[in-house]
């Protein structure tokens, strides 16, 4: 269960750039191998969230699907698991996605947006 | 309940200096500046976050952060893993289920090789400092980190063992975990190596049912080989399994009760001890 930990550090990563203002989305990029349960973020986020300025935000989730290039033959493939092998057999490769545990946005509620802009 | 994240005093970790008996608590989530100092410098755009105030455009109200969650962590283990690598330290991260013989192989790793390293260990555990009074009586300074609900070690907790372990210059810091095979896995302490310890009273496919843990390690011990006749575990298709999921993982088998197979463990040691050594500054 360290998505509690993790969207605690989530919630306190946007609080920290939020200055106070109150947040109305939040968006994740979570890769499929991330070793990180999208549902138990949205579980714990409504949770965590309640009395910061991000309490009744969105949660968006886009999953960064894992993709590797083999290290033997060079070829780019997708994997369903962590030690997937190249289709070609090899099993050493380097990771290009599917690893990321990133917040990559939020948006500032509607009331805000309009002070912000002064 | 800290209002602006929500996360709660509850979560505090301990930690217990065992030469001194001295005790103090780490702030949970020290890494939320929030808990550190005031909003009028938290945001000041010197530090870490400066870039991201840059991205807003102008109407949307959005803010486009990228940030790593796990970022203050990552931050925290590399300041870490530069601490060690000053004072050419070994720093392991010892990893395993509950029960797979984590504070039984390092008790008789210091008896047996307290003449050729010099051992200081950081012992981490949800509760109790049963584990550091184990570590204590086999010879070694130790301080114990209790992570209260935490299920792992995090990056400023070993920090801050670290401030009472003062371990010395070429020294064999042994970190050994909370018992977990998934969280461990995502939380960098600043380790030179992480060294994952299975043992044969478990199942020998869980390399691919905990596969960011095998992944991630460079050692896998297995432990307990004096049990073989015993279980069902079947070691060839365990090291297959392993293999699979981290085809460059080193493999050590043995018993930490018998003594059996721990001279090839001892000689890893010394060997990686010797080129943080000779790698400092190179």
């Amino acid at each position: 269960m360290h998505e509690l930990g993790i969207t605690q550090n989530i919630v306190a990563i946007v609080a920290d750039h939020a200055l106070g203002k109150p947040v109305s989305r939040v968006t994740l990029e979570i890769g499929q191998l991330a070793g990180v349960m999208s549902d138990a973020i949205r579980f714990c986020f409504d949770v965590v969230a309640k009395g910061t300025v991000v309490e009744g935000a969105t949660l968006e989730i886009r999953e960064v699907p894992a993709r590797a290039r083999c290290s033997d033959c060079g070829v780019e493939f997708t994997q369903q698991t962590l030690y997937q092998p190249c289709p070609c057999g090899a099993r050493n490769f380097e990771r290009l996605s599917g690893e990321e545990l990133n917040v990559k946005e939020f948006e500032f509620a509607e009331t805000i947006q309009q002070t912000a802009a002064v | 309940m800290c209002t602006t994240c929500g996360c709660s005093d509850g979560a505090k970790a301990t930690v217990i200096n065992l030469e001194t008996g001295k005790k103090s608590d780490i702030e949970a989530h020290q890494d939320h500046n929030h808990h550190d100092h005031g909003h009028d410098h938290s945001h000041d755009h010197d530090h870490s976050h400066d870039h991201s105030h840059d991205h807003v455009h102008a109407g949307g109200g959005t803010l486009t952060l990228e940030q790593a969650v796990l970022q203050k962590n990552d931050e925290l283990a590399a300041r870490n893993r530069a601490w060690f690598a000053g004072r050419e330290i070994l720093a392991l991260n010892l990893v395993s289920s509950p029960g797979a013989g984590k504070t039984t192989l390092l008790e008789r790793t210091i008896v047996d090789r307290k003449d050729a390293e010099s051992f200081f260990v950081v012992e981490g555990d949800q509760a109790t400092a049963n584990d550091g009074e184990r570590i204590k009586a086999a010879g070694a300074p130790v301080v114990q980190v209790n992570t209260g609900t935490g299920c792992h070690l995090e990056a400023d907790m070993v920090a801050r063992g670290l401030q009472e372990l003062k371990p010395g210059i070429g020294s064999v810091v042994m970190i050994e975990n909370v018992g977990n095979l998934v969280c461990p896995a995502l939380f960098d302490l600043g380790e030179q190596a992480k060294v994952v310890i299975l043992s044969v009273t478990e199942g020998d496919d869980k390399p691919v049912k905990y596969p960011h843990m095998f992944q991630s390690a460079e050692i896998m011990i297995l432990n307990k080989i004096d049990l073989l006749e015993h279980v069902d575990f079947d070691v060839e298709k365990c090291i297959e399994n392993a293999k699979a999921v981290n085809p460059s993982i080193t493999v050590f088998q043995l018993s930490a009760r018998t003594g059996e197979g721990l001279d090839a463990w001892y000689q890893w040691v010394a060997d990686a001890r010797r080129s943080v050594k000779e790698s400092a500054f190179a």
